[in-house]
């Protein structure tokens, strides 16, 4: 088995951690998932999958790695197209429904599936997380002990149960993606490490399951992942979408997202996931603020709103209603929306508000509700960003 | 392994119902227990008198209590079980789902303890 991880990952060392890494995973499932029909070919494929993860990890620093694991992610992908066991792809497929499992408090879900599917360590995250280690490895405890005791299957869902079941994997890959990219709470604006994982989830599921959604997602995270650059300025504060400099943008992910929206789009069997991926193409094919389909992106909106009704949706519809319309028109939308209480308690509902009202001129009822944005906002750079509005606009009316 | 479906929901919805309301309501019920009598899923299953008549008691200090009413004050009220037998938690969602009552209210699905088996 060494000799095959050697040779595959080219590595003595590599290959000995990797080996090591695929016998530990081995001790935790097999006893309780019993053991594989083919034990040798599951540990060296497992090993290579966490040799070539721990690689991208590492590639943040080292770019050279970063080839590496394409390279061999290309190859184990190749290998799998010959002769490799479709049992290890339904194993690791298996093991996201299990993680996933809406049986699980979601943060345990997105715990699990970082542990057993992204194969981090505890401390790892717990550093996303902001959380720690302890209370990670208990979410993590009290998750199995529920698998265990409640007996969820290890197993991809049946026809009937998989769209929806999928939806729920989904939503935990959409969550950590989010956690990753625009923080909760604390003082980075992005945290890179979960939206990559997420990233990597997401490729996985495509290519062992070609949802329709689960494409539309990818490309979903892939457009939002190429404006990261672009997102904060280099004292950490936050650029909104129409003041970003757009050249920072990665093309190769646009182009790769947009590629993928078009082929969830044409499937004609899309969902949520798919629209806003759409949505966000749209945004990324426009060199400015100004060029972009404004109408395009409010019709796609009203689509979205009609199949998956959401008062983020309608804000964000509002939103770009103003763009296309003018502020006054966007500015009706938001109250209505405020006034019937579902976003009240949403920072960014206040901030977009004050923000039409600041276009119009209507500067009094703007610092209203920056204030009150700011009263709810709770991540650092976002408080900085409202702070700044609101001192833009001065002290009092003249 | 055998779970325990606890089926909540308001009284006032099924009080509120027509008697053919309530007559359909009940059919879908009878339908259900014979399909998973049938299937071999059914282990026992019972339907509870209103909250109304529930005494809840315990002893403390030695002495006994009893009080009216349940336990818990919660807007949806334990109003009958079944016991059923699946192989896992996923086929027994999938029964649970099928109750008629999971469409107005909710049912809590519980595993049950297997003693002989823990030993």
């Amino acid at each position: 088995m060494l000799a095959t991880l050697i040779r595959l990952l080219g590595d003595f060392e590599r290959a000995e951690e990797a080996l090591h890494d695929a016998f530990l995973a081995a001790i935790q499932q097999w006893p309780i998932e019993g053991v594989p029909a083919s034990p040798r070919t599951w540990l060296v494929s497992t090993g290579r999958f966490f040799a070539i993860d721990a690689m991208r990890r590492r590639a943040r620093h080292d770019a050279s790695l970063a080839t590496l694991a394409d390279a061999l992610e290309r190859q184990a992908a190749a290998n799998r197209e010959g002769h490799e066991d479709p049992a290890i792809e339904d194993d690791r497929l298996r093991r996201i429904f299990t993680c996933c499992h809406p049986a699980l408090p979601v943060d345990a879900r997105m715990a699990l599936t970082l542990r057993e599917v992204c194969g981090l360590t505890t401390e790892e995250i717990a550093r996303a997380f902001f959380a720690s280690a302890s209370t990670i490895a208990q979410r993590i405890v009290r998750a199995k002990a529920k698998i265990r005791d409640a007996r969820i299957p290890y197993q991809v869902p049946q026809h009937a149960e998989l769209s929806e079941r999928l939806e729920a994997v989904l939503h935990v890959v959409y969550l950590m993606f989010n956690e990753g990219y625009s923080t909760t709470a604390g003082v980075q604006l992005t945290r890179a490490d979960l939206s990559g994982e997420a990233i990597r989830l997401g490729r996985l599921i495509v290519e062992l399951l070609p949802d329709p959604e689960a494409i539309g997602l990818l490309a979903l995270m892939l457009l939002h992942e190429s404006r990261r650059s672009a997102r904060t300025s280099e004292t950490g504060d936050l650029v909104l979408l129409d003041e970003q400099d757009r050249r920072l943008w990665d093309r190769a992910l646009i182009a790769e997202g947009t590629r993928l929206a078009q082929r969830a789009l044409a499937s004609r069997r899309f969902g949520p996931y798919t629209l806003q991926g759409a949505i966000a193409a749209v945004h990324a094919e426009a060199d400015t603020s100004d060029e972009t389909d404004w109408a395009q992106i409010v019709g796609i909106y009203d689509v979205l709103i009609r199949s998956d009704p959401s008062p983020v949706f309608e804000l964000n519809r509002a939103v770009a209603v103003a763009m296309w319309k003018g502020a006054a028109e966007g500015l009706v939308r938001i109250e209505a929306i405020l006034a019937r209480g579902d976003l009240a308690a949403y920072h960014w509902a206040h901030a977009s508000r004050a923000d039409l009202c600041r276009r119009l001129g209507r500067r009094d009822e703007a610092r209203a509700s920056y204030t009150r944005a700011l009263v709810l906002v709770k991540q650092e750079p976002e408080r900085r960003f409202l702070e700044r509005r609101l001192e833009e606009l001065g002290t009092s009316e003249s | 392994m055998k779970y325990l479906c606890l089926i909540c929901d308001e009284e006032k919805t099924i009080n509120d119902m027509s008697k053919a309301e309530t007559d359909a309501f009940m059919g879908e019920y009878f339908t259900f227990t014979s399909d998973i009598q049938a299937s071999g899923h059914y282990e026992a299953g019972e339907a509870l008198q209103p909250v109304a008549t529930a005494t809840t008691v315990r002893i403390r200090n030695g002495k006994m209590s009893t009080t009216d009413g349940p336990f818990a004050e919660t807007k949806e009220q334990l109003g009958g079980f079944y016991l059923i037998k699946a192989k896992d938690l996923n086929e027994a969602i999938q029964i649970a789902s099928r109750i008629p009552s999971a469409r107005c209210g909710s049912i809590e699905v519980r595993p049950v303890v297997d003693f002989g088996q823990s030993q």
